[in-house]
Formats: C-alpha cells, sequence, structure tokens
C-alpha cells in the first residue's frame, strides 16, 4: 500500500463515527463601514502604517509626475540615487533618480543585493491592518525585487484602499504569488522586543496618493 | 520537595507510544522537569516578563475587533468542518497542487517524511538547505536528519537561529528562545556566529543586525528551502507562510527548490475562509494587527504566468503531506478538535504552569496548553512510564487558555478527558490498583449508603486534633504524604453538618 492510500484509510477509519460538517456561522463582519477609496480609509492606512514604523508620505490628487517628486525626495532623503523597479510601474514615478534599473528578469539575487531601493505599487491596502499588498504582477514586480533591497518604496492609491482584510482577499487572484506587507521587517524574538529591520527591507516608505 | 499531581504512580514497562514519532518525549515526566525549570530564578524571571509582554499587546489589538467572538465561532466551525471532510479537501489540494506544476508527497510518520526531504534535497545535489520556522519539521527532527545524511540546515529564524547556534531546544512556540535574556544570546552569538563582530552589544538592534549580516550571504547562495505551512487552501492549491523578519520570504523566493511540510491538518476548504484565520492568527499570536509578512502560492510562478515566462520563485516546488500520529487524535471526537490549533501559542503566554515551567520541561515541541493535550493525543497514553502520559496533569484548569484560544479548543475539558483515559490505560496495565484508585473505590462505596456516610464523616472529625495550621502533627505515611506535601491538610470541625443540622433544626 502506498503511504497516500495509507494515510487516506487511516483518515477514513478514523472519521467512522460520520462527524457532520457543522455549518460555518459568517456572522463576522466582512465589508467596513467606509467604501474603498474614501478619505477616512487612507487617514485609517496611514495611522496603522506609522503605528508600524513605515514612512508615509502624503500625495494630493497628484498625476505621475508629482508621484515621481514625492518618491524622489524619499529617496533624496535617505541618499539613495539608485533603484529597481518592475516594468509596469509609470516611467514617470522613478523620473527623479539618477539611476533606474528595471527588472525584465535579468537580475540575480546578488545582483539585487548591491541596488539600495526598490519602487513599485501594489494592487490593494488594508487600512485596518496597515497592510500592502503585492500581487507579482507588472506593477509590483516579481518578489525578489521588492524584498532583497533595503528600502521600498510603495505607492498606493487611494481607490485600492479597502477597510477590511475580507475586502482585500475578494480583490485579489489567489493564482498569482501573493506577499501582504505591514511595516518594514521585524522581530520580537529578543525578550518580546520590537526591532524593526531583519531580513527584509528595513525602511518602507508608503506614498498614498489621493 | 515534590509537586504531587495525583499522577497514578507505580512503574511498569507500558507500550512505548508507537504511532507519532520525533521530537515529542521528554526523558523524564513533566513533574521532574518542572521541578528542576521552577528552580532556576533567571528563567523564571525571563518568562515573566516575555509572557506578560506579549499577554498586554494581544489583549490590546483584540480590543479592537468588534465581531472577535464571531470570528472564533467561524474559525472552530471551518476547522470542524475540515476535519469532516479532511480525505476529500487533501485529494482536492493535492489536484490543484499538481495542476500547478507542484509534486505532492504523503509520509506516514517522521521517520517517512525525513526520509522523502533527504531524497528531494540530494537530488538537487545541494549540500545546505535554508528553513522557515516550522513547528513540523521541528516535531520530526528534520534538521538532525538531514546533518545525519551529510546536509547542513541552517535555521533562518531569528529565534531558531539563537536555539540552533545555542545547541538548546525551542521552549515556545512563537518565540523558542523566550527562555533566553539579551546577554545570554549575545555570548551565543559572540561564541558561535561565524564572521561575527566580537565586540556586538546586547541591544536587540544589534543582534538582529549581526543575524541579518550572517544570514544575508547564506539566503543569497542557497539552492534548497524547506518550510512549513501556516494553511492550504484546498481549492486553489494556494500555501501560505506566516512571519515577521522576511527569512520566511527569502526562503520561499530566492532559491530554486521549495520543500514544505505541512500537518494534514493545516488544510482549509476555500480562499474566502483564509480571511477568518488571517484575523485571528496574527492578533492572537505576536499581538500585532497583521504580521509584518504573509506569503501566499500556487505551485511555481513565473512573471507572465506562462509555462517558460520569467521565473518568479522556486521553480521546482515539493507538499510533503505528514500524518505522524495526527490520523489517531482524528479518531478520538474529542480529540479531534486539538487538530483546530493555528500554533498561535496565545494559549501558553496565559498559562500560570507554563509561564514558570517554561516549555522545556513539557519534554515536546509543543509546549503549554496545547502541547499537553496534542503531545499525548499524537503518541498516545501508555499508562506505563512514558513521559507523556504525565502531561494531562500539567495544568490548574484554569481555563484562560480555552479564553483566549482563537478557534475555541476547549482545553480544560481535553485535559480531563486525557486524564480519564489515562487512569483507565493505568489501570489496564497493572495488576494492582494505584492508591488513588482505592481511595476512590473506598469514599464511593462509603457515600453510596447514608449510613455510612454519616459515621464516616463523624469519624473524619476526629483528625481535627491531629492536623495543626494546615500540616499534619505527626508525618503521613506513603502515599498520603504526597497530598499533603504541596497542600494544607483541611482542619475537620468538631461537629459534621448532618449533626449540626439534626441539633439546630432538627426538631422542627
Amino acid at each position: 500500500m502506498t503511504a497516500r492510500e495509507e494515510v487516506l484509510g487511516r483518515i477514513r477509519s478514523a472519521l467512522g463515527d460520520r462527524p457532520a460538517a457543522p455549518p460555518i456561522p459568517r456572522e463576522c463582519l466582512r465589508g467596513g463601514v467606509h467604501s474603498p477609496g474614501s478619505p477616512e480609509l487612507a487617514l485609517q492606512l496611514v495611522d496603522r502604517l506609522e503605528d508600524y514604523r513605515a514612512t508615509v508620505v502624503r500625495v494630493g490628487a497628484a498625476d505621475d509626475g508629482d508621484i515621481g517628486r514625492a518618491v524622489g525626495d524619499a529617496l533624496a532623503s535617505r541618499e539613495i540615487g539608485q533603484a529597481v523597479t518592475p516594468r509596469g510601474t509609470p516611467r514617470e514615478w522613478t523620473g527623479w533618480l539618477a539611476d533606474v534599473v528595471v527588472d525584465e528578469g535579468q537580475l540575480s539575487a546578488r545582483d539585487l543585493d548591491a541596488i539600495p531601493a526598490v519602487v513599485t505599487g501594489a494592487v490593494v491596502a488594508i487600512a485596518e491592518t496597515g497592510t500592502i499588498v503585492l500581487d507579482g504582477g507588472p506593477l509590483c514586480g516579481r518578489r525578489a525585487i521588492t524584498l532583497v533591497p533595503d528600502t521600498h518604496v510603495c505607492v498606493v492609491r487611494a481607490r485600492d484602499i479597502v477597510q477590511t482584510v475580507p475586502e482585500a482577499l475578494a480583490r485579489l487572484d489567489p493564482q498569482r504569488p501573493l506577499t501582504f506587507v505591514s511595516g518594514p521587517s521585524a522581530t520580537s524574538d529578543i525578550e518580546l522586543d520590537r526591532v524593526e529591520g531583519v531580513h527584509g527591507p528595513r525602511t518602507l516608505v508608503v506614498v498614498v496618493v489621493g | 520537595m515534590s509537586t504531587f499531581l495525583g499522577i497514578p504512580r507505580a512503574r511498569v514497562a507500558g507500550p512505548a507510544a508507537d504511532v507519532a514519532v520525533g521530537q515529542l518525549s521528554g526523558d523524564r515526566p513533566f513533574p521532574a522537569a518542572a521541578h528542576e525549570a521552577l528552580a532556576d530564578s533567571r528563567l523564571r524571571r525571563n518568562l515573566a516578563h516575555a509572557t506578560s509582554t506579549i499577554r498586554a499587546k494581544r489583549a490590546a489589538v483584540v480590543e479592537e475587533v468588534p465581531d472577535w467572538e464571531a470570528l472564533r465561532d467561524a474559525g472552530s466551525a471551518i476547522k470542524a468542518d475540515v476535519m469532516a471532510r479532511l480525505p476529500e479537501l487533501l485529494e482536492e489540494l493535492e489536484a490543484n497542487v499538481q495542476s500547478r506544476g507542484g509534486v505532492v508527497h504523503w509520509a506516514r510518520d517522521a521517520a517517512e517524511a525525513n526520509a522523502i526531504v533527504t531524497r528531494l534535497v540530494r537530488a538537487t545535489g545541494a549540500k545546505e538547505v535554508v528553513k522557515v520556522k516550522s513547528m513540523a519539521t521541528q516535531e520530526i527532527g528534520l534538521n538532525e536528519a538531514l546533518e545525519a545524511a551529510g546536509i547542513q540546515a541552517h535555521e533562518t529564524d531569528l529565534a531558531e537561529l539563537i536555539v540552533q547556534l545555542g545547541h538548546d531546544k525551542p521552549s515556545h512556540i512563537l518565540v523558542p528562545a523566550i527562555h533566553r535574556g539579551r546577554a545570554e544570546i549575545r555570548d551565543i552569538f559572540a561564541r558561535q556566529m561565524p564572521g561575527v563582530d566580537p565586540a556586538l552589544t546586547d541591544e536587540p538592534r544589534v543582534l538582529a543586525a549581526a543575524a541579518r549580516k550572517y544570514l544575508r550571504e547564506v539566503f543569497l547562495r542557497a539552492e534548497v528551502a524547506v518550510s512549513g505551512a501556516n494553511f492550504a487552501v484546498a481549492d486553489t492549491g494556494t500555501l501560505t507562510v506566516v512571519e515577521s523578519e522576511g527569512n520566511g520570504r527569502m526562503c520561499l523566493t530566492l532559491p530554486r527548490t521549495l520543500i514544505t511540510v505541512m500537518g494534514i491538518e493545516k488544510v482549509v476548504p476555500t480562499w474566502a475562509d483564509l480571511e477568518v484565520f488571517l484575523q485571528l492568527l496574527p492578533r492572537s499570536s505576536t499581538g500585532e494587527r497583521m504580521n509584518p509578512y504573509t506569503s501566499t502560492w500556487t505551485g511555481v510562478h513565473t512573471v507572465d504566468g506562462s509555462a517558460d515566462g520569467v521565473p518568479d520563485g522556486p521553480q521546482e516546488f515539493h507538499l510533503v503531506l505528514l500524518d505522524n500520529g495526527r490520523t489517531r487524535a482524528l479518531a478520538d471526537e474529542l480529540g479531534r478538535t486539538a487538530l483546530h490549533c493555528i500554533r498561535c501559542s496565545a494559549c501558553l503566554n496565559v498559562c500560570p504552569v507554563y509561564e514558570r515551567t517554561g516549555g522545556h520541561a513539557y519534554g515536546s515541541v509543543y509546549p503549554g496548553p496545547i502541547g499537553a493535550v496534542l503531545t499525548p493525543l499524537l503518541t498516545g497514553l501508555t499508562g506505563g512510564h512514558d513521559p507523556n502520559d504525565s502531561l494531562p496533569y500539567a495544568s490548574s484548569l484554569c481555563g484562560a487558555c480555552y479564553d483566549v484560544c482563537p478557534v475555541k479548543i476547549n482545553l480544560p475539558d481535553l485535559l480531563v478527558q486525557l486524564r480519564a483515559q489515562h487512569t483507565e490505560a493505568h489501570t489496564e496495565s497493572h495488576r494492582l490498583p494505584s492508591a488513588e484508585a482505592t481511595a476512590m473505590k473506598a469514599a464511593a462505596w462509603t457515600m453510596a449508603d447514608a449510613g455510612r456516610f454519616a459515621k464516616a464523616g463523624r469519624a473524619a472529625t476526629l483528625a481535627r486534633h491531629v492536623i495543626r495550621r494546615g500540616r499534619p502533627v505527626l508525618p503521613l505515611p506513603p502515599p498520603l504524604n504526597g497530598w499533603t506535601a504541596s497542600r494544607d491538610a483541611p482542619t475537620p470541625p468538631a461537629e459534621t453538618f448532618r449533626d449540626w443540622w439534626t441539633r439546630t433544626r432538627g426538631t422542627r
């Protein structure tokens, strides 16, 4: 008998009493009070991001050039002039940087380790938890580029901000490789003392647009 | 002074725990191990600080959620549904992982899972693997098995790294180095971490930076990663890892080959079900609204989704589905609810026993209240001298664990049931009944008859002459001295309730 047959056989015999699958109560809240893109959600997102030590830059109803200026300022203030960005971000977003590497999949992990920053978009942001979600698509890039560089600048548009976790999951495609990011990398492994910045980007800058 | 927990004492060889194997048993019973832990004042200080910190964080973020109880109900029901439909859900998961380019393996026990992983790593030619923190691979002792095969396993979670470099054992599900203070961790790094600056201080920030520097090079060269999984979604084939440091992302993204070892109970039916657990787990576990990083993946990925597109993450993915005693727990109607556990560790942080003894005293990689039920359910109670037989007694039954459990596992009920099962197993494996069983039998005979009970009550009042301030005047013979060694003996009154009632009201 294969291990598969044996394990499945053991499970079936363990369930010999035929337990009924219970009805699942779905009284928990799924939608939020505020509709996606509302100003309240942008405020809540900013509050929660800052609570987890992300840096937030607000840009009003802006075009891609304004976003680029905010991205450029955020990196310049950290003395960073080089960044990698995925193919699908508007070129204006990185227009103020001296050295922009567009990722076509050609960069190895070691190449990325030598690049100080990455500039991407996000597909969804969750206000209640201060979370941005990357889906590996044209705006977010493959997973390695938002992981290896030490500073991640992420542009979030107000229309993509939802209030709750269930609203976010409903917008996402599980067939994509998803990364939910809530603040910079952190650990509490030493005496439960929270330290921001371990293996992932130690600095997270979120540009909230609109 | 020994701590007498009412455990049947006499020792004869019972059948060894033979279903689950791996790092699930210590070498001595809980009271003996706890005795040593209680004497370690530094350990108790570290534990008290850490558990009180995390309790407060959890309470604050749970308070924020208006529908917390509804979420717990949903989480509990989804898990009960999973157990009821486990074979179908696992087959669905398998089919979906395979259709997205993953390979699914099944393992009856720890030895088989270790053999599968070792064979897969060897096939890549790699001599080392990077590991995401995972309870399943701790349980099966994968690092030791790989080492025996000449493959080095690098733990990359900071706490797991502390444990690995210190040649130590994990003592908590979430923060395995909770028993270590910063000064001890600094010393471990200074002695054991290759290439570390010997002048490093004991600031958590400095220690975390040292780990980053050391592991960065390991991540960049690694070809194979091994992970566990927090959840696997049957209807999409999606795997999920929830973490904080980014070491998980490194392992799940950079190496060419990814091997995930997952207990069969970790499957959830649908993508939408994740919404419940992604709210319950971070708040219960680290006390955050959301942990810094959650990664999901479905088979192997390319940037444009085509078979020959630019790779995104590992291009070879193996999923190992592990039984190792889980079907044994599943067979028990109440015991199967222990398989609902999402390994948040909230029950450890509120447990008055765990807070004082720490995790090592439990012997198993699963400590605390959930460990005290899950471990004996996986390995079986023998009624003999297996150390795990003592675990259901490692509780005051205060119920704090049940209150915080995000999937509402009734831990006190499980502990009581396991104690009953242990007593029965003990009776079966011993010719002579235990002192406790004999005393209970005598009490039952006395209480069955009103006349006998009244006489026994009057006889007991005489004991007041031999008890002073909670202590017997003369040492009691065994086994009675076991009871009074750690408890006061109540002084019986001069008159029984029945006599008092008859005297004062009996004539009306």
